[in-house]
């Protein structure tokens, strides 16, 4: 007999089962930032290179993958919802873009930072960089398209559409550095090979990115738990759950 | 067919359409998407003529020349096959160095002397301690005066 999925993409189940997980993946979040940004500022290195302004590249590479990251999840739980009808799924997707729109905001601009002392410039129109940036307007774009249609499912399906014709983006950014010669370097963690970077920096590097994971969830979670009771506002176990507060 | 395989099927063809119009739109655009020309590409003369384009490449080793005024440098960028010469006037960024990735962006000149107005530096995606690249440095050449001290004819 196989575990019944479907009864967790209830609202009304989901809705408590989120509100357990947030504050367990809140401390994860807090506790592997606080350890990961140790392992960057004080344990790691400095570059042979660069000298101490690599360094950003703990907080400018992990939203760089997150901002992929989220986009693919996101245009996942849309085709979910919109294969599947399912209201949470979309509602997943909707919860999740904010949260990629500020990654792909910080991945920009830290590069930004990093790219005028090493480069010598803020800002450069090469593949990786415009493709990043393309990326920001996508989740805006998602976002805007969502808040525009009153009717949710419409709204939802919408909004479906953009996220999963956005999709393509996600290769092209990840790959822009091997086809096109860009002024951004090439990947230094590769699945196929060996990394081209010191153990105690990789390191740092994953908790970084363990930490980012950690807090997307909590603030995903949170974020559509809002959003169920906005949109299940006038359901009945919505109205229940608020008497069962208000007499408790 | 249930509904739910139907929306599933039409999702799946338009993204497999949506992936292919990229892949379409890109190809025909590749040369515009590239951000530099290579040494190769501008002696084989698919670089515009008398217009602004960028040239990307490694710093030739030893090519660095501060020029009389102190100033303007003159320095070669290659892809180890070809060299342009590349004449820049203003501040240099930190990482430029010899053997190191650059990016100019400028024109070509008649006498086939790269004016640039910017120069870019590229670092590779390497990162280490300066330990760790010396004791690399030291033996690559430990390796070098290994390979001139060996007698000749004893290679095959």
């Amino acid at each position: 007999m196989a575990i019944n999925v479907f009864k967790f993409s209830s609202p009304a189940t989901f809705y408590p089962l989120a509100g357990k997980m947030v504050p367990w993946f809140a401390f994860v979040a807090v506790v592997l930032m606080v350890v990961g940004l140790y392992l960057s500022l004080v344990v790691a290195p400095t570059d042979y290179k660069q000298g101490e302004g690599y360094r950003i590249m703990f907080i400018h590479v992990p939203a760089a993958w997150m901002s992929m990251l989220i986009y693919v999840v996101m245009a996942g739980w849309a085709v979910v919802g919109m294969v599947f009808n399912t209201r949470l799924s979309s509602m997943m997707a909707s919860a999740l873009a904010p949260t990629g729109a500020m990654f792909t905001f910080i991945a920009l601009w830290t590069g930004a930072l990093w790219g005028k002392p090493m480069w010598g410039a803020w800002w450069v129109w090469d593949a990786r960089l415009t493709s990043e940036l393309i990326l920001l307007f996508l989740y805006i774009g998602f976002m805007a398209l969502e808040s525009s249609i009153d009717d949710p499912r419409r709204a939802s399906r919408a909004g479906g559409v953009l996220a999963l014709v956005g999709v393509v983006n996600i290769p092209i950014i990840y790959y822009s550095v091997q086809w096109w010669n860009t002024l951004h370097q090439g990947a230094t963690i590769k699945a196929s090979s060996e990394s081209s970077m010191t153990d105690i920096m990789l390191l740092a590097l994953l908790v970084m990115t363990f930490a980012c994971w950690a807090y997307t969830i909590a603030v995903a979670l949170t974020r559509v738990r809002r959003i169920i009771l906005e949109r299940e506002g006038n359901t009945r176990w919505v109205g229940d759950m608020l008497e069962d507060k208000s007499n408790g | 067919m249930k509904a739910r395989h139907k929306r599933g099927i039409f999702i799946l063809v338009g993204l497999v359409g949506v992936g292919l119009i990229a892949t379409l739109v890109l190809n025909a655009l590749q040369s515009n998407i590239n951000l530099f020309f290579s040494p190769t590409e501008v002696v084989a003369g698919k670089a515009p003529q008398d217009r602004t384009f960028r040239l990307g490449g490694l710093v030739e080793e030893g090519s660095i020349q501060r020029q009389e005024n102190g100033v303007t440098v003159h320095f070669g960028v290659t892809d180890n096959a070809e060299t342009i010469v590349v004449a820049y006037t203003g501040i240099l960024p930190d990482l430029f160095r010899e053997g190191e990735g650059v990016v100019a962006q400028g024109k070509l000149g008649p006498n086939g002397l790269f004016e640039a107005e910017e120069v870019l530096a590229k670092h590779d995606e390497t990162y280490m301690p300066p330990e760790v690249a010396d004791a690399l440095q030291d033996a690559e050449d430990a390796k070098n005066a290994e390979a001139l001290a060996a007698p000749q004819g004893v290679t095959q």
